[in-house]
């Protein structure tokens, strides 16, 4: 083992290959955490809608949920990038292809985001549907309307108790942003990729992209726990955290 | 001020309700008994909206609560329920469950809610919980707090649903006796309740139902001292033995 590689001049760009691993895992968190916040957005509005009583609410969230958790997420990244600006209007098509700045970038967020939305959605979803009944009928009952009880009532607790759930989600999605690499984005494991194929030295720096990997999901995990402790209701039978 | 007429539902094919007539005047006590099932806690949830009905007419303070056009929010804040499972809020105090519909719904200010939400603290025996948790407290003060929840409102009427059936044997007392106190100020009350005991005490009326008919509809006096159907006095013979 001879992690001094990292040290070498790079094939490339001036630097040494650790400068391709630091913009790596820069790439690597920029997709991720944008696409986290547009999967929680639009997941959080989705999961709402499905526990809606109207069926025109409720039905185009279950068609949204429905397609874009079951084609599979390489899929998507390639429908985002190659087939959308070929479906659009060709002006727009057009600009997406020669005039908006990282088109692989923007791709892999939107891509990511938005199939991840789908999987917060349902987290979202069983967590509002675990409260009883008599929770939103006791808001009702007290002349709330419904967006104030689910504001008030329904939100805060179905988030309190998906918060390990969403952890997973949160911690998937940085792993899932190493299928942007098929797209181009030169995230960590498309960096590593490279490096190994210049230097040979496969194993150290599959080693290193590993560890880089374990550190920021750890990262996430203490925090999410953090979180978890902070807002634990006390005196609530379920929630963890001891 | 409540009054219903003919009031029939259905879930399905299963009728809930049939042809319900009863009304509570101004400062009256009506008490709703049956067996599990006949519909006691369907009735008294359509007396403020939360169970939709599909034939008949109900009305509250002139006020039609079946008709579309109606402002239920409205029409609820002024009716408070209690609920067998108590549905206090598990993420917000005991003072923060009484403030919401107080702040959210009547428009008063944090400092106006919070005054008279530890008034009528005070007033159920509860002030040194103020600062709590629902869920550090026992059933029977979560009973009492959300009594005076409903009370924050200032109710023209209050509906209880089995308010003492979740609780445990030592606990139904503390409750009934804030009950009994509201009785006895002039609160009009319709209560759906096996404590027969409450009902000699302070009902007006006493209504009996079986399989979502009103069976029996009488004074007290005449209630308990020569219920007319069979039905009812099989039931009385049943749960007065304890």
């Amino acid at each position: 083992m001879d992690f001094s590689v990292f040290f070498q001049p790079a094939f490339s760009g001036g630097g040494i290959y650790l400068d391709w691993v630091l913009s790596g895992i820069k790439w690597t968190l920029l997709v991720s955490i944008l696409a986290w916040i547009i999967a929680f957005s639009v997941g959080s509005v989705l999961g709402v809608l499905r526990t809606s009583h109207l069926t025109v609410l409720r039905a185009p969230a279950t068609v949204y949920v429905e397609i874009f958790r079951n084609v599979p997420l390489l899929v998507q990244m390639f429908i985002w990038y190659f087939v959308l600006p070929e479906i659009v209007p060709k002006s727009v098509g057009m600009w997406m292809k020669q005039g908006m700045p990282l088109p692989e970038f923007w791709s892999a967020v939107l891509c990511l985001g938005f199939y991840t939305a789908s999987r917060v959605a349902e987290q979202v979803r069983s967590g509002i549907q675990s409260i009883p009944k008599g929770q939103t009928e006791a808001g009702l009952a007290m002349g709330l309307t419904r967006v104030q009880v689910y504001r008030h009532v329904l939100l805060p607790m179905g988030y309190r108790i998906v918060i390990p759930p969403l952890t997973s989600e949160f911690l998937t999605i940085f792993k899932n942003s190493s299928v942007a690499l098929t797209i181009g984005v030169l995230e960590l494991t498309a960096q590593a990729r490279q490096i190994s194929e210049y230097t040979f030295r496969t194993f150290e720096v599959f080693t290193v992209a590993t560890v880089v990997y374990l550190l920021i999901t750890l990262t996430v995990t203490v925090a999410m726990r953090a979180l978890e402790k902070k807002v634990r209701v006390p005196g609530y039978i379920g929630s963890a955290g001891k | 001020m409540i009054e219903m007429k003919n009031i029939s539902k259905w879930y399905g094919s299963f009728q809930v309700l049939n042809d319900c007539t009863t009304k509570v005047e101004k400062g009256e006590v009506v008490v709703v008994c049956g067996p599990s099932g006949s519909g006691k806690s369907t009735l008294i949830k359509c007396v403020n909206g939360l169970e939709p009905f599909q034939k008949g007419e109900i009305t509250v303070n002139g006020v039609s609560v079946g008709d579309p056009a109606t402002d239920l929010p409205k029409l609820r804040s002024h009716i408070g329920m209690v609920f067998q499972n108590f549905e206090l809020f598990p993420h917000m105090t005991v003072t923060e469950n009484i403030n919401l519909a107080q702040i959210k719904v009547l428009g008063r200010s944090p400092a106006e809610a919070t005054e008279r939400s530890l008034a009528l603290l005070n007033r159920v025996g509860l002030s040194e919980q103020a600062p709590k948790h629902p869920g550090q407290l026992s059933g029977g003060q979560q009973q009492r707090v959300a009594i005076a929840r409903a009370l924050a409102m200032d109710p023209i009427a209050m509906l209880f649903d089995e308010p003492t059936s979740a609780l445990d044997p030592e606990m139904i007392n503390e409750v009934l006796d804030v009950m009994v106190e509201l009785a006895t100020e002039g609160m009009t009350m319709m209560v759906v309740t096996h404590e027969m005991g409450f009902a000699r005490k302070v009902a007006h009326r006493v209504i009996f139902m079986d399989e979502g008919r009103i069976e029996e509809d009488a004074a007290k006096e005449e209630f308990f001292g020569s219920p007319r159907s069979e039905r009812s006095q099989l039931f009385l013979s049943k749960i007065l033995h304890h």
